[in-house]
C-alpha cells in the first residue's frame, strides 16, 4: 500500500536540476529526464518529480490544480469543495502511463478554476486577492481532506511526482509528451521512510515550485514562522517550507527576489558589520525581521515561477550547485555531468558562490502572466494572519 | 523563666575540626561572619557554635590546614515521610519567633525541572554538525520590537531601507544578568558584572537599587530598573543604560515587594538609593501608580517620553497561573520586551512560603507565553526574556527552544563568583563578600575576580552554545528560536508535552 | 513674548516634542493652552522654565521632571508630580489620586481636594526635601510609605464639608519626613507606629515659610490660615514591622 500521509517529517538527500529559455522558447521534456537521470546514483528509487512550465497556454488565464487523491471519495470530496469555492473552466484526468515498477499509483486529476468570490468582492478584488484565495483553499484542502492532495496551483504550469526512480516517473506521467520554457527536476533519496507520492518534489505554491536537496535543520523555526502568517505545513517536509517561505517574502511581503534570497540565506554578522552604512543597515534589518525565516543547515535549491528560475546554495555551502549558459539556455544542476548530458558545449560553467543566489529571468512579455520579481514592490497594506480569513471562509472539519 | 528555643537544639550543620591538623591560628574565627568559631582564650582553644552554622563552607575553604569539615548534622529525628525534618525545624522557628518564615535564593522544593526531562537533537548523517570554531556560527541577537516585514525602495540601482528600524538591544550572546540590587549584593559584584557585560557584548540590569556613580560608564551595557520603590530614580538614571526594566515581579516572591533595612543602608547605598544613611528603603508591593493594564502602559509610555523614546522598556513579571494572558496585556500595553521570572527565581530575601509555592516552572510559562503571542499576531513586537532556574547553557539553549529570544542569569553568576548557597542573603552577612555591604566583607571579593569569573562564564557558555548549535547543524542562534524539532521530552506526560510543545523520545 | 502652544491639536507626545523644541531655543515662558488629557506633559524635561497650563492635563504630569515650574489652570489628573525631581506645579484646583508618588525633590501646590494615596513613597536626601501642600481634604493612604519630605493638610477650600481632613491609614507605613495637618486628626485613622505630636519652634518655621509661598501662589491669607494649631504626624518607633521574620 502507497503512502499519502506520512507522520514524520521526512529527511532526505537528493539531485536536482533546471532549465530556462530567456526567450520564452519550449524545450521539450526529453532534455529534463536526460539531466536528472544522468544524476541517478543521488537518487534511492523513492521519488522523483517534474515541475515545467508553459504547459498550457489554452488554460493560461486559469489556475491549473494538479491533484492527486489516494481513491475516488477522495477526490469526490475535492470536486465537492471545488464546485463550491471556484468556477472549473475545465477539467480531466492527468495521462499517464502504466509502469511495471509503481505499482498503487494515486489517481491524478487537473482542474483549470478562477476563485469564487461573492460578486461584490469580485467587482473590486485583483490578482493579490485571487491569489490570496487560492493559497487558502489549497492549505484547506491538504489539511482537511484526508487522503488527496493539490500538489500544484499556478497559471500554465504544473507538477508531475511520485515514488521511483526519474525515469519510472517521467514514463509514467509521459513527461516526453510535454513541452515547457523552464522545466525543473527532482531525484530524492530519502532516508528514514519507504517514500511516499506526497513527499516528493517539486513543491508548489501557486506557480512557485521548488526542487531541494538538503535537510533544513531550521525546519521547526521555520515552520512556526509560517504559521504565523497562515501557513499550514501539511507535508511535512522542508520543501514545503521553502516553498511558503519564497511566497510570503516575494510575494505578500514584497521584496526584491535578491534581498528575499538573502533572507533565506544572509551574510554573516562579520560580513555585515564589514559594509556602508545604508547596506549595513538594510542587512542587519533583514536578518532582525526575517530571523525566522533563516534556512539553516545544507541546501541547494532551485525555485522557478511564471518569468523565472533561480538557485541558491547555503551560506557556508553544503551542497553542490553548478550553473551553465548557452545562447538562450541556462542550465543549474547538482552534478556538472546533469548538464553537459544535455549541453556538452555550454559558453560558461561557473560554481555559484554561497548564498548568492542565481536569477535568470525570462525577457520582457515573452509569455503570458508573466511575472518578474527583481524589483519587489510596495506592500499596499500591513499582512497579518487573519487577513487572508476574512476573505475566505475556511472549511469545516470534518 | 525564658521559654526554651527549641530551634536552636538542633542545628543544621555539624562542624568538624580535625585536631591533629588544626594549628590555632584562629583563621575560621576571623572568617565566619556569623560568630560560629570562638577563640577561648582561659583553656587556648577553639571552640564551634554549630547552632549558628549556616553551611557557608567559608572556614573550611579557607582554613590553611584543611582542618575543617562543615557536614549536615547527622543527629536524626525519626523517619517519616511527611514531617521531615525542614517541616519540624520551620514550626520550631516560628513557635520561638512568631513571624514570616524568612530564606533567600530560589524555589528549592523538588517540583519536576522540566529542563531536565528534555533532551536535544544533533545531526547524523543526512546532515552535517558545524564546527564552531573552525566555522562561523553566530549567536547575535537583537531585543525590542520588529515590524513584522520591511519596506524597501531602489535609490541609484540600490535597494535600502525606505524606514530605519526602531531602535534594538544587540546582544552577541543571548545571556544577559538579572536585576540584582546594589544594596542586596556588593558593589564589587555589581562593578563585576558590568565590566563582564562590556566584554562580552550583553547587559547586565541593575536592580532597584539606583545606580552607583562609578557604573554609569558602562551605560550600553545596562539596564536601568524602575521597581515600585523608585530608588535613585531620575532622569540621570532613567537616561543611563539602554533598557529600562519596569519590575512587576519577581519569580522568588510573586506579588510582594522588597525590602532593604536600614542596618544595611550604608553611606554608598545611601548615595545611590538617594535616601538617608541608616534609613529603610521599602518597596511597595505594587506600584502605586499601576493598579491594572492601562496603567502599566500610563508608566511605559512615561518612561518613554521622560526619555524621548530613545529607550527600550521591558516588562518584568512573575511567572504565575494567568501569565500568558498577562504577557499579552503587557506587550499590547507597548513594551518592548517581556521579562518573565519562572518558579525558580532566585532573591536576596524572600518569605520561604513564597519561595517555595508560588508561581509556574519557567519553562512551562516560555511556551505559554510564546504560544500565546504568537497566536495573537503580536510576536513580534516584542522580545521574550525568561529567567529563573538555569543552570548551564543547555538551559539556555533549551529556554530558546522553546521560544524565549534570551535569558537572564542571576543565581548561576553569582555561584561563579563564590557563593555556596547557604541560602542566608538575608542577613547581609555573607562570609563570601557577595550579598553583603559590610566593608570587612565586601573586601573577600574584590571587583577584578568577580569580573574574571563572570566573564569566564559566560564564554565557557558561549562557546558550548556554538558547539550544540553546531552539533544541531545550525550556524545561527535565530534558527534555534522556538525549533521545537531540537526538542524531545523524556517521561513527561501528554499534557505536559502538549504544552511544552514537544514530541516524546522515541517519536 | 512667552512661547504659546494650543494643544487640543496635538497627541501628546507632538506637545512635548514641541515643548522641547522650544525649550532647547531657549524659551524660559511657555503657555499651553487647549490642554486636554494630554498625557506626561513635561516628563523628563531638565530645564528651569515656566510654564502656564490651562485645561486639564493627562496622567503623570511633570513625571521624571527636573526643574521646571508649572502653573496649572484647572484640575490635575492622577500621577501628577510621579517621581519628580525638581521643579514646582501649582494648581488652581484639585488634584487627583497618586500625586507626588515617589518624589524627590520640589514642590507641589494644590488649592483644592486629592484623591488616594497622595505623597506616597515620598523621600528626601540631603538638601532635597519634597513638599506637597494640599488646600482642601485627601483620601485615604495620605503619605503611605513616606519616607521622606513633607506634606502639609490645610482642609479648607474643600468641596467635601462632610468628609475627614484626610481618610483612613494615614502615613501607613511612613518611616520619615512628617505629615503637618491643620486642626485634629483622629488617632484611629493613623497608620502603625504613628502619633500626631505638637509642633515644636523649629516644625513652626518650617511651617510658616512654607505656608507663605504657597498662600502668596493662592492669593490666600496666611494669618487666616495659621489661626488654627496644626499638628506633626511621625512615626513614634523606628521599626513597627520589625518583628514579622523568623530565621
Amino acid at each position: 500500500m502507497w503512502l499519502l500521509k506520512e507522520k514524520i517529517k521526512e529527511m532526505s538527500g537528493c539531485g536536482i536540476a533546471g532549465i530556462i529559455n530567456v526567450k520564452g522558447e519550449l524545450i521539450p521534456g526529453d532534455l529534463i529526464i536526460k539531466s536528472i537521470c544522468c544524476q541517478y546514483e543521488r537518487g534511492n528509487g523513492l521519488g522523483a518529480g517534474f515541475a515545467a512550465y508553459g504547459i498550457y497556454p489554452e488554460h493560461k488565464d486559469y489556475y491549473a490544480l494538479h491533484v492527486m487523491a489516494q481513491d475516488k471519495s477522495a477526490l469526490e470530496k475535492v470536486e465537492e469543495i471545488l464546485a463550491h469555492k471556484t468556477f472549473v473552466n475545465y477539467k480531466e484526468p492527468i495521462p499517464t502511463k502504466k509502469v511495471k515498477t509503481i505499482k498503487n499509483a494515486p489517481l491524478f486529476k487537473r482542474y483549470f478554476v478562477k476563485p469564487k468570490f461573492d460578486e461584490e468582492y469580485q467587482m473590486v478584488c485583483g490578482e493579490d486577492e485571487e491569489d490570496n484565495y487560492i493559497v487558502s483553499l489549497v492549505m484547506d484542502i491538504n489539511e482537511k481532506v484526508e487522503g488527496a492532495y493539490v500538489i500544484s496551483s499556478g497559471k500554465n504550469m504544473g507538477v508531475f511526482k511520485g515514488v521511483g526512480f526519474p525515469d519510472e516517473i517521467a514514463e509514467f506521467f509521459r513527461i516526453d509528451e510535454y513541452k515547457a520554457f523552464i522545466w525543473t527536476a527532482h531525484n530524492r533519496f530519502p532516508t528514514n521512510t519507504p517514500g511516499w507520492w506526497g513527499g516528493a518534489h517539486p513543491f508548489t505554491i501557486l506557480d512557485w515550485s521548488i526542487v531541494h536537496n538538503g535537510e533544513i535543520s531550521s525546519y521547526g523555526t521555520n515552520k512556526r514562522y509560517l504559521e504565523l502568517f497562515g501557513y499550514k505545513c501539511t507535508l511535512l517536509t522542508d520543501t514545503e517550507v521553502v516553498a511558503y517561505l519564497l511566497d510570503l517574502l516575494i510575494r505578500r511581503h514584497g521584496l526584491p527576489l535578491q534581498l528575499a534570497c538573502k533572507a533565506l540565506a544572509p551574510p554573516f554578522w562579520m560580513e555585515i558589520d564589514e559594509m556602508e552604512e545604508e547596506e549595513r543597515d538594510l542587512y542587519t534589518a533583514i536578518r532582525v525581521v526575517y530571523g525566522s525565516a533563516v534556512l539553516n543547515g545544507p541546501f541547494a535549491i532551485l525555485f522557478a515561477y511564471n518569468g523565472g528560475l533561480v538557485g541558491l546554495n547555503d551560506r557556508v555551502k553544503l551542497r553542490p550547485l553548478v550553473c551553465a549558459k548557452k545562447g538562450d539556455f541556462y542550465y543549474m544542476a547538482s552534478e556538472e555531468a546533469a548538464i553537459r548530458s544535455i549541453c556538452p558545449d555550454p559558453e560558461k560553467v561557473w560554481a555559484p558562490k554561497a548564498g548568492e543566489p542565481v536569477i535568470v529571468e525570462l525577457e520582457k512579455g515573452v509569455i503570458p502572466n508573466q511575472r518578474s520579481y527583481l524589483e519587489g514592490r510596495p506592500k499596499e497594506v500591513e499582512e497579518d494572519a487573519l487577513r487572508i480569513k476574512c476573505q475566505y471562509i475556511p472549511l469545516q472539519s470534518s | 523563666m525564658a521559654s526554651p528555643q527549641f530551634s536552636s537544639f538542633y542545628p543544621d550543620f555539624l562542624v568538624q575540626r580535625i585536631w591533629e591538623r588544626c594549628i590555632k591560628c584562629k583563621r575560621c574565627v576571623k572568617e565566619c561572619s556569623y560568630g560560629v568559631h570562638v577563640w577561648d582564650e582561659k583553656k587556648k582553644t577553639l571552640l564551634a557554635d554549630d547552632s549558628k552554622c549556616v553551611g557557608c563552607h567559608r572556614c573550611e575553604a579557607m582554613c590553611p590546614t584543611k582542618a575543617l569539615v562543615i557536614r549536615r548534622h547527622p543527629s536524626d529525628f525519626r523517619e517519616h515521610a511527611l514531617w521531615t525534618p525542614w517541616h519540624i525545624k520551620n514550626i520550631y522557628k516560628q513557635a520561638d519567633q512568631g513571624g514570616v518564615l524568612l530564606t533567600s535564593t530560589g524555589c528549592a522544593q523538588p517540583y519536576k525541572n522540566y529542563f531536565d526531562h528534555l533532551v536535544l537533537d544533533a545531526c547524523q548523517v543526512t546532515n552535517p554538525p558545524i564546527d564552531p570554531l573552525r566555522e562561523p556560527m553566530e549567536l547575535r541577537t537583537f531585543i525590542g520590537p520588529k515590524p513584522e516585514s520591511l519596506e524597501i525602495e531602489k535609490v541609484n540601482g540600490k535597494f535600502r531601507l525606505k524606514k530605519r528600524l526602531p531602535p534594538l538591544i544587540q546582544l552577541e550572546v543571548p545571556i544577559m544578568f538579572a536585576a540584582m540590587s546594589y544594596g542586596a549584593i556588593s558593589l564589587h559584584v555589581h562593578q563585576g558584572l558590568a565590566r563582564a557585560a562590556r566584554d562580552l557584548g550583553t547587559l547586565y540590569n541593575t536592580g532597584e537599587g539606583g545606580l552607583h556613580a562609578s557604573l554609569y560608564e558602562y551605560g550600553s551595557n545596562t539596564i536601568v530598573q524602575c521597581a515600585s520603590g523608585r530608588f535613585g530614580l531620575h532622569v540621570d538614571y532613567l537616561n543611563a543604560g539602554v533598557a529600562i526594566e519596569i519590575k512587576i515581579g519577581q519569580g522568588a516572591k510573586p506579588g510582594i515587594g522588597g525590602h532593604l533595612p536600614g542596618e544595611k543602608v550604608t553611606e554608598e547605598i545611601s548615595k545611590t538609593r538617594m535616601i538617608p544613611v541608616g534609613s529603610d528603603a521599602i518597596s511597595p508591593a505594587p506600584h502605586h501608580d499601576i493598579y491594572s493594564i492601562e496603567d502599566l502602559r500610563g508608566l511605559i509610555f512615561a518612561l518613554k517620553e521622560a526619555t524621548e523614546y530613545k529607550k527600550l522598556v521591558f516588562v518584568k513579571i512573575a511567572a504565575v497561573h494567568n501569565v500568558a494572558a498577562i504577557a499579552s496585556g503587557i506587550v499590547r500595553a507597548g513594551a518592548d520586551a517581556v521579562v518573565i521570572d519562572g518558579l525558580r527565581g532566585g532573591t536576596g530575601a524572600a518569605p520561604t512560603m513564597f519561595r517555595d509555592y508560588i508561581g509556574i516552572p519557567i519553562e512551562l510559562a516560555i511556551s505559554a507565553v510564546d504560544k500565546r503571542l504568537r497566536e495573537e499576531g503580536i510576536r513580534h513586537r516584542a522580545s521574550i526574556i525568561a529567567s529563573g532556574g538555569i543552570r548551564n547553557s543547555a538551559d539556555v539553549v533549551k529556554a530558546i527552544a522553546l521560544g524565549a529570544d534570551a535569558v537572564y542569569i542571576g543565581t548561576a553568576a553569582l555561584i561563579a563568583v563564590g557563593c555556596t548557597m547557604c541560602q542566608r542573603c538575608y542577613t547581609g552577612k555573607c562570609p563570601w563578600g557577595i550579598a553583603t555591604n559590610n566593608p570587612e566583607l565586601i573586601k573577600r571579593l574584590p571587583p577584578d575576580v568577580a569580573y574574571e569569573k563572570i566573564y569566564n562564564l559566560v564564554k565557557g557558555w558561549a562557546l558550548e552554545i556554538k558547539e550544540m548549535l553546531g552539533a544541531m547543524g545550525i550556524n545561527s542562534i535565530e534558527s534555534l528560536k522556538g525549533n521545537r524539532d531540537k526538542l524531545r521530552a523524556v517521561g513527561l506526560t501528554e499534557k505536559e508535552m502538549e504544552i511544552l510543545e514537544v514530541k516524546h523520545a522515541g517519536e | 513674548m512667552p512661547f504659546e502652544l494650543n494643544a487640543s491639536i496635538y497627541h501628546y507626545s507632538q506637545v512635548n516634542n514641541l515643548i522641547r523644541e522650544a525649550i532647547a531655543k531657549g524659551e524660559k515662558e511657555l503657555i499651553l493652552t487647549g490642554v486636554n488629557g494630554h498625557r506626561y506633559l513635561f516628563a523628563g524635561v531638565s530645564a528651569e522654565v515656566r510654564a502656564k497650563i490651562y485645561g486639564t492635563p493627562g496622567l503623570d504630569l511633570g513625571c521624571f521632571m527636573r526643574g521646571p515650574r508649572l502653573e496649572v489652570f484647572g484640575n490635575v489628573q492622577d500621577g501628577a508630580g510621579n517621581t519628580m525631581d525638581e521643579g514646582k506645579i501649582v494648581v488652581h484646583g484639585m488634584g487627583g489620586d497618586v500625586i507626588g508618588y515617589a518624589m524627590r525633590g520640589g514642590k507641589i501646590h494644590i488649592y483644592g481636594d486629592v484623591g488616594y494615596r497622595v505623597g506616597i513613597h515620598m523621600k528626601s536626601y540631603q538638601d532635597k526635601v519634597p513638599v506637597i501642600i494640599i488646600g482642601g481634604k485627601a483620601g485615604d493612604f495620605l503619605g503611605e510609605y513616606m519616607a521622606g519630605g513633607v506634606i502639609i493638610l490645610l482642609g479648607m477650600n474643600t468641596i467635601y464639608p462632610e468628609r475627614p481632613i484626610a481618610g483612613i491609614y494615614l502615613g501607613t507605613g511612613m518611616h520619615g519626613g512628617k505629615i503637618y495637618v491643620r486642626g485634629k486628626v483622629k488617632e484611629s485613622y493613623l497608620g502603625l507606629g504613628l502619633k500626631p505630636y505638637p509642633l515644636d519652634g523649629d516644625d513652626e518655621k518650617e511651617l510658616e515659610r512654607l505656608l507663605k509661598e504657597y498662600c502668596d501662589d493662592f492669593q490666600m491669607d496666611l494669618s487666616e490660615v495659621l489661626k488654627e494649631d496644626f499638628v506633626k504626624i511621625i512615626p513614634y518607633t523606628h521599626r513597627p514591622y520589625g518583628k514579622i521574620y523568623a530565621y
